[in-house]
């Protein structure tokens, strides 16, 4: 988990000790809280807003082989939705451990149904999963 | 995590990860809608960073943690409430 913003890491450590370390239990954050002074990575990422000078809120999924997976752009006043973030690296995780034989269906989380693409499956879905599976 | 920043006056900056041949190519303009925009599938550009971290300033290489999943999440701003 790696944080980023155009603020100095002078003033992510004054947010931390003024703020964050009262919401969290560990008393510090246990991530890195990265700095893009100017946004010149946020530039690259396509999440630099340059009329507000501040790099907007994105989130990547990056896997082991440095490859992006999944991104997400939310306007500032909207926060993130963190499960949903696990959720995906807990799908991805599975699907890459099973080779591009798996997939994981529209709501899945761990224990619900892993679907096998494959011959025999195409048409068949609805005898494996079923639309409500996709709620919670 | 690479090495620890010097902490002087200046303010240090994060630098975006060069291949060798773009280092030494000329700049090749860029024409307007064409920019390079991420793509899935696509490697996630390298990069430093200067950071902050268990009470210290450090620098963060974002190829430092191939091997690993990495969730990389951008923010507006430090004390902006959300």
């Amino acid at each position: 988990m790696l944080s980023m913003s155009v603020d100095s890491m002078f003033v992510h450590k004054m947010w931390v000790d003024k703020e964050l370390s009262k919401m969290v239990t560990a008393k510090t954050v246990p991530f890195p809280m990265l700095s893009d002074g100017g946004g010149s990575i946020g530039k690259i990422y396509g999440v630099y807003d340059k009329d507000e000078g501040v790099d907007i809120r994105g989130r990547f999924l990056i896997d082991p082989d440095g490859i992006i997976q999944a991104y997400e752009m939310v306007a500032p006043p909207v926060g993130r939705n963190i499960p949903e973030t696990l959720r995906q690296i807990q799908a991805f995780q599975l699907v890459r451990e099973g080779k591009g034989t798996k997939a994981t269906p529209s709501g899945w989380r761990p224990g619900k149904t892993v679907l096998e693409p494959g011959p025999d499956l195409v048409g068949n879905v609805w005898k494996v999963w079923t639309v409500d599976q996709a709620f919670d | 995590m690479a090495e620890k920043p010097a902490v002087g006056c200046k303010r240090p900056s994060a630098k975006v990860a060069k291949s060798p041949e773009e280092t030494q190519q000329p700049e090749t303009p860029v024409t307007q809608g064409e920019q390079h925009m991420i793509q899935i599938g696509q490697k996630a550009p390298d990069f430093t960073a200067p950071a902050y971290f268990n009470n210290e300033f450090t620098e963060v290489k974002l190829s430092d943690h191939l091997g690993k999943w990495v969730v990389l999440c951008f923010y507006p701003g430090d004390f902006t409430f959300v």
